[in-house]
């Protein structure tokens, strides 16, 4: 599939790479000077492959609160809110974000790869509700706008009020209704902008003529590793629970969430691993998959995502270990395709202004 | 980033290799198109000198932020020298492959295998199937 942005990505000459059914541009001159943008300045990044799911209804807070492990509560009109969606066990089906348009209509933005599964999920379990769950992927583009410098330009550049972080705000961008997001994936400032379709490209020149850096995945991904925010299907799975990935402030339990009496268990007894952050001291560069080995050469661990971190300038990464080595400080090492290298837990975020 | 550009004095491996040859010793390294394909490189894992190296064989890795690659020998030697300078400019080897940015200098074991390799125009066309 492509994203309203596709013919844009060819003429800059990105580099793309299927994901999750998209063809999605992994970088466009390159990760570093892309995630350097985003660190000194202003980046933007086409994620339109993630998905949107409105829900609405009398039903939609009772509903919510079943399907997001978060108090959905606790979001005023206009509010944003980080969840885990649990199967029964307490596994982590998708992470998602809440936004709350109206009294009782709510969008959900979920994972490329777990949107559908997301909607029979959310159709499943709505059934006993009055609630209406519409796929509304079709109806947006999704551009995220991240950088300290992201909220001056875009003010400048499109001329609307930016909503604080975690807040969300309807306006017209290119004359179009669009719903600004001030939430991202990066640890910058900044927005996720989910826009007519109609307007997607001529709303990304205008930001590349402003001096906003188009960035690709891979700038996104170590952007997001280095602060330590989890990506499904690497640190987050249906088989790990949300105490595990270290998600337990985003859980409550007392909402009665599915999955819920799992993760109060989890909460209480503790995990035989838990998700943690760790450099390499040294030289080599970690990768997904590889094993965390203890004092004697055991293995006590896994590495879920792994990079060259361009801001820390060494390799870096996040692994599931067993919990007595979690803490920051911990020596351990990685087998790096065979090779042990030192490493060491550390605490979040790697990276901090 | 360097242009590219494939040198005629230099001979070419098919896994995207590049051998210059000075009598019985060898300097070898990446193509233009290799580095360009992997992107930034951020780590060399050179070889110890004194390894023997198997022609098609894997010798070193090269990595970028977000790939490894292993380094196939394009002949068979000892090695002699590894590019130290790259331990800390990685990047030399997107900068100037054929120059700066060598890898390692051999020892030919068999330098008949020199006949095997590509010629710059044998190998863009090879990159242009």
């Amino acid at each position: 599939m492509r994203t309203p942005f596709y013919e844009q990505h060819l003429e800059l000459g990105a580099k793309l790479v299927p994901f999750a059914g998209w063809k999605m541009p992994v970088l466009y001159e390159g990760i570093r000077e892309e995630h350097t943008a985003v660190r000194t300045h202003a980046g933007m990044f086409d994620v339109s492959h993630m998905g949107e799911v409105e829900v609405e209804g009398p039903g939609a807070l009772a509903f919510l609160q079943l399907v997001l492990s978060n108090d959905v509560a606790k979001i005023a009109v206009g509010g944003a809110q980080y969840s885990c969606i649990c199967n029964e066990s307490g596994g982590v089906v998708d992470d998602v974000f809440a936004y709350r348009l109206g009294s009782d209509r709510y969008l959900i933005v979920t994972n490329a790869a777990n949107h559908a599964t997301d909607l029979q999920w959310l159709g499943r379990w709505s059934r006993d509700y009055d609630v209406a769950v519409r796929d509304v992927a079709d109806r947006y583009a999704m551009l995220a706008v991240q950088g300290p410098h992201a909220r001056a330009v875009l003010a400048s550049t499109l001329k609307i009020d930016l909503p604080e972080r975690f807040h969300v705000a309807a306006h017209n961008v290119g004359r179009r209704p669009a719903l600004i997001c001030g939430t991202g994936y990066t640890g910058e400032d900044g927005v996720e902008m989910l826009i007519d379709p109609e307007v997607a490209i001529p709303i990304f020149k205008e930001l590349r003529l402003a001096g906003v850096v188009p960035c690709g995945l891979g700038a996104r991904d170590t952007l997001r590793l280095e602060v330590c925010y989890p990506l499904h299907g690497n640190e987050l799975t249906p088989e790990r629970n949300p105490i595990e990935a270290d998600l337990g402030w985003c859980c409550k339990e007392e909402t009665g969430f599915l999955g819920s009496p799992a993760v109060a268990a989890a909460r209480a007894a503790g995990t035989a691993e838990r998700l943690a952050p760790f450099t390499i001291e040294g030289a080599g560069i970690p990768r997904a998959g590889n094993p965390v080995l203890g004092e004697r050469g055991e293995q006590v661990g896994v590495v879920t995502s792994g990079t060259f971190a361009p801001s820390l300038e060494l390799g870096a990464g996040m692994a599931y270990v067993r919990a007595d080595l979690a803490a920051p400080g911990t020596e351990v090492e990685i087998d790096v395709r065979g090779k042990r290298r030192p490493a060491r837990i550390a605490s979040k975020p790697l990276y901090s202004r | 980033m360097a242009e590219a550009g494939y040198p005629d004095d230099l001979r070419y491996h098919d896994q995207h290799d590049w051998v210059r040859i000075e009598g019985g010793t060898a300097t070898f390294g990446i193509t233009w198109y290799a580095q360009d394909t992997l992107g930034e490189v951020v780590f060399f894992e050179p070889p110890e000198v004194g390894t023997t190296l198997t022609k098609d064989s894997a010798y070193a890795e090269v990595e970028s932020v977000k790939a490894v690659s292993d380094v196939i020998a394009p002949m068979s030697g000892e090695v002699t020298e590894v590019n130290d300078a790259l331990a800390d400019s990685p990047e030399r080897i997107n900068e100037d492959p054929y120059g700066e940015g060598w890898l390692v200098k051999v020892t030919l074991s068999h330098p008949e295998e020199a006949e095997a390799l590509l010629s710059a125009a044998e190998y863009q066309k090879l990159l242009d199937r």
